[in-house]
């Protein structure tokens, strides 16, 4: 009798139901876009859910996250979910992962499930969630939020593109702020959670057309919504692909971008707070004179570390902006972070600052 | 030419528009962009992404459509 109005409905009927009793599906983060993924995924009865969440509930959750209860206050996000839940449907399995998602966890645990749905609040699991998702070959139900605004889509779904394809890299870390920094209207990711469930409830019923290879934009106070097309960016699945055999291994900081980040010379000298670095071996010319520079040659960076200023942003140039980037990907691995690379050589700086004496002081 | 630019997210919040009109005569979309840098400064360091006739594109692709959307990502839940 549980399921009886999903089964009257000739389009799912007890076949149906079958199928969503049958379907195992993987939820990332308990939070405000989880609390109704999981609460609409188990009254709908999916045989197995799981929930993967290292946070603790805290008294400002409970404005969205509606799985929850001043009882709740101080216990792990997942195993309250899963008291709830069990609750509200007895008859279905699930299993909670207490730790934080990483590279080393991800792959063996999207195994265990069919589909992935993606309710997470930050971009290093986001990209992490998304590159699993693609060596797995899983499909990935995304939602995202932002004030009043949400991002909905399903990615690698029978060859259809994937986060990756829409954005290639993360954007940098602190320059997109985050609903605990900026807040968030509390209703918005139980609408934009909500429609999640109802593709991953698609996706198991194939029905309807599932939201691959389209981006829903949502807006709360507007309510329109934008469907913007997606093409598959086979380069970026690749590049993922690639990675297979070593992703278990790759650290889990932020900074995955593939390519280094570059600044252009002129954005540099722009900026207040910045450390010239000039990566060339002391004999090279010519000098960049004008501006202030800490000489490090790409040799020495290691042992010299104690002459970068990291209160500052540091812009890095060599000759020809090879070094540059390379002594960029060093420091970062080293933990220092905000290092650019010039990508033009010590000869164009120079005939920049030639050409443009008169307009700075630095 | 007459585009008409949609704004979502931090980069409405950065224009304070969800969308105008503007004026452009180059072929590619890198030459909306230029327009749109230069009449709003805040853009400079959003990150975001292009579409074209609700079609997200490249911005070195050629420009054949009436509607630009300027996306940036989202990373709450």
């Amino acid at each position: 009798m549980r399921y009886n109005r999903h089964i009257i409905l000739p389009e799912i009927g007890q076949e149906g139901q079958d199928k969503i009793s049958q379907a195992k599906v993987l939820v990332i983060g308990a939070g405000g876009l989880g609390c109704p993924i999981l609460q609409y995924l188990a009254a709908a009865g999916v045989g197995t859910l799981g929930i993967i969440d290292f946070d603790v509930v805290d008294l400002s959750n409970l404005q969205r996250q509606i799985l929850y209860g001043s009882a709740s206050l101080g216990k792990n996000k997942a195993e309250a979910a899963k008291q709830r839940l069990q609750d509200l449907n007895n008859q279905i399995t699930i299993n909670t992962y207490t730790e934080k998602l990483t590279h080393s966890n991800a792959v063996d645990l999207f195994h265990l499930y069919d589909i992935i749905v993606d309710g997470s609040d930050n971009f290093e699991t986001r990209y992490l969630v998304n590159d699993a998702a693609i060596i797995c070959n899983k499909p990935l139900v995304f939602g995202a939020i932002y004030k009043f605004e949400g991002q909905i889509s399903v990615f690698n779904y029978k060859s259809g593109p994937s986060y990756r394809c829409l954005f290639p890299n993360p954007p940098e870390a602190g320059t997109v702020p985050n609903c605990s920094d900026i807040g968030v209207l509390g209703v918005l990711p139980g609408i934009v959670g909500t429609m999640q469930a109802n593709e991953v409830l698609k996706i198991i019923l194939n029905l309807g057309t599932v939201l691959s290879g389209k981006l829903l934009c949502y807006n709360a106070l507007t309510l329109q919504n934008s469907i913007l097309k997606i093409n598959r960016n086979q380069a970026n699945i690749i590049s993922v692909l690639k990675e297979k055999d070593h992703f278990k291994n790759k650290s889990s900081s932020f900074n995955c971008e593939i390519t280094p980040i570059e600044i252009q010379f002129k954005d540099a000298l722009n900026k207040d707070n910045i450390q010239f670095i000039d990566v060339r071996e002391a004999h090279e010319l010519p000098k960049v004179e004008n501006i202030n520079v800490t000489y490090i040659p790409l040799s020495k960076l290691e042992t010299s570390l104690h002459k970068i200023d990291l209160s500052k942003k540091k812009a890095l140039f060599c000759k020809s902006g090879m070094r540059s980037k390379h002594a960029v990907k060093v420091l970062k691995e080293l933990k220092i972070n905000n290092c650019f690379s010039i990508p033009q050589g010590a000869q164009d700086i120079v005939k920049y600052l030639e050409k443009n004496k008169q307009n700075h002081g630095k | 030419m007459h585009i008409h630019v949609k704004y979502f997210g931090q980069i409405a919040e950065a224009t304070k528009l969800e969308s105008e009109t503007i004026e452009c005569h180059g072929t590619q979309i890198a030459n909306v962009l230029n327009i749109i840098y230069a009449k709003h400064e805040l853009l400079n360091n959003k990150k975001f992404t292009v579409a074209q006739n609700q079609e997200f594109v490249d911005p070195e692709t050629l420009l054949t459509g009436a509607e630009i959307a300027l996306l940036p990502p989202f990373s709450g839940g």
